[in-house]
């Protein structure tokens, strides 16, 4: 009824970017419309690492604005909304490594050692793998409370991403500020819930409520 | 942005030289004056009139007829179509196969008009190049307020063909149309004290929507320098337009200049003022960020940009499956002409 059709629709527009993206693609390769400008590879790199941020971004906010605003059918998404950051970074990653570095190995070895925006972009990237492969209800019931702890290394892992933005920013800061604010946002509320779990029960709805 | 939408001001393919023709007619210049010589010779009125059916004004036509400009001086526009052709100039223009105009004019770092490499061909809607005026000013004989007739008047445009490398490691290959900066500067008599030259770029917030923006780190107006002997090198120039045509408003209207050896932020755009100086200029990217941007910005490939390599260049447009990735030249190939300007210097450290 409503709850399945609610995570497909999510489903689908989070597809949309990797559709489109994928579409280019195929135009670049069998020589049609150039969607993606002059410098393609540096636009398909682009694109997939915003989306992967988004996505990050998008999934820390689950658990924040599923408590203030009292709303528990949230949780659905999260995992989703979570593999789709690692779908994005592992888009991102092969863009990087296929049309940038034309699937030279040995380019890539030297540049996760010397530049400092890939070595943190790289660590990001490694660390979502184990939350992917742990993302199972069968993991989770595996690990027991191990599973939260081991899910705890996504907050690093948004921090090294927006790291790995403003590292590779040459004038305009803009996006970078925006994806730093948004992460520290998310993560100031898992501070506060830290040390005043009360903050949990407090749902903006509730503050309304009183007042009124 | 995903989805492209077409802006009016766009320019219609149609109305681009398309490369082939572009390269067609200069060598139909150089086959006409054959063809005509010998039509003449033998007497054959046909031959004149076939080769003229290619030619001349259809093909002028076809060049971008909407930049974005608030107005084209007729003037300007005259002067650039009177320009020599690189077939005859010769020695500077490189055969390599041009950037097509539309990603030449598409794709451009001009943070005055936004970050995004599609902003200034966006936002800089009716840009205004007249009037226009250079200050000059500073170790001169010969310093004041010139109009931009005044400074292109005694100068005949030429067509030469570089190569552009950005530091961000992509280049271009584009055919400019201007002249050698070295003419313009002997025209205020430079005295003794003059040893570097330093550029400003145009500060208008009301036209220049990048300048108002509280995101943009750089501290306006861009400003750029050259050393004294670098700029009177015969391939420092000045350009006034690229293609068939006067400067877009992205590219840098009506005046920029054009240091083929060095990373392409030298290459100042919409100059207002040459200042002639006895110290080095400071300079806008080496005010941002010391360690990334040096004053010399020579292509390099042996020195490292500190958060990536400058051993390779990503030539566009780049196909994705196809290796458009290009290993990087010392001085951006240029090194016969101007690597004994930098004799005994330590590039790594002057960098």
């Amino acid at each position: 009824m409503l709850k399945p059709f609610l995570k497909i629709a999510v489903f689908t527009i989070c597809l949309i970017p990797a559709l489109w993206l994928g579409y280019a693609v195929y135009l670049a390769y069998t020589g049609g419309e150039n969607l993606l400008g002059p410098d393609p590879a540096k636009m398909l790199s682009l694109e997939t690492g915003k989306w992967a941020i988004w996505m990050l971004i998008l999934a820390l906010s689950i658990t924040p604005l599923r408590y203030l605003f009292n709303k528990p059918f949230l949780w659905q998404f999260r995992r989703m909304i979570g593999l789709y950051a690692l779908f994005y970074a592992v888009l991102h990653f092969t863009v990087f490594l296929a049309f940038l570095l034309q699937w030279q190995w040995g380019e890539l070895s030297r540049e996760i050692v010397e530049r400092p925006y890939i070595t943190v972009g790289f660590i990001a990237f490694v660390l979502l793998v184990p939350l992917g492969l742990t993302s199972t209800q069968y993991a989770q019931r595996k690990l027991g409370r191990n599973w939260k702890r081991l899910h705890r290394l996504v907050y690093l892992t948004a921090l090294l991403a927006v790291v790995h933005v403003v590292w590779i920013v040459r004038s305009s800061i803009g996006d970078a500020v925006l994806y730093g604010v948004l992460v520290l946002v998310s993560l100031s509320y898992r501070l506060l819930v830290l040390y005043f779990p009360g903050v949990k029960a407090y749902s903006l709805g509730r503050i309304g409520r009183f007042c009124n | 942005m995903l989805i492209r939408t077409k802006k009016g001001h766009e320019i219609a393919s149609s109305e681009i030289t398309p490369e082939s023709v572009y390269r067609s007619r200069r060598q139909f210049m150089a086959d006409s004056t054959k063809a005509l010589i010998g039509s003449m010779a033998a007497g054959s009125s046909l031959l004149i009139s076939n080769t003229n059916a290619q030619t001349g004004d259809a093909l002028f036509a076809r060049a971008p007829a909407e930049i974005n400009l608030a107005s084209k001086p007729k003037w300007l526009v005259q002067k650039v179509a009177e320009r020599k052709t690189d077939t005859e100039v010769g020695a500077f223009s490189t055969d390599e196969a041009l950037t097509p105009f539309a990603d030449v004019t598409t794709y451009n770092n001009f943070y005055e008009f936004g970050t995004g490499k599609e902003d200034p061909s966006t936002s800089a809607k009716d840009f205004i190049i007249d009037p226009w005026k250079v200050e000059i000013t500073g170790e001169v004989g010969k310093p004041g307020s010139y109009t931009l007739e005044d400074i292109l008047a005694p100068h005949t445009l030429e067509e030469r063909i570089y190569r552009m490398r950005c530091v961000e490691a992509w280049s271009m290959v584009i055919p400019w149309i201007g002249f050698p900066l070295a003419d313009l500067i002997k025209r205020f008599e430079p005295n003794s004290d003059a040893k570097f030259v330093e550029f400003l770029t145009l500060e208008d917030d009301r036209q220049m929507p990048g300048q108002r923006s509280r995101f943009a780190t750089i501290d306006w107006p861009y400003r750029e320098g050259l050393r004294m002997d670098e700029a009177m090198h015969p391939l420092t120039m000045l350009a006034v337009g690229l293609y068939d045509d006067i400067l877009p408003a992205q590219n840098g209207a009506p005046l920029r200049l054009v240091v083929p050896w060095k990373y392409g932020f030298k290459s100042i755009k919409s100059i207002v003022s040459i200042n002639f100086r006895k110290t080095m200029p400071n300079t806008t990217w080496n005010d941002l960020q010391a360690s990334e941007y040096g004053f010399y910005a020579n292509v390099n490939p042996a020195v490292s940009h500190p958060r990536w390599s400058q051993a390779s260049e990503r030539r566009l447009p780049g196909g994705l499956f196809g290796a458009s990735r290009i290993p990087t030249q010392p001085f951006n190939g240029y090194g016969e002409e101007v690597a004994s300007l930098y004799d005994g210097m330590d590039l790594k450290r002057y960098y």
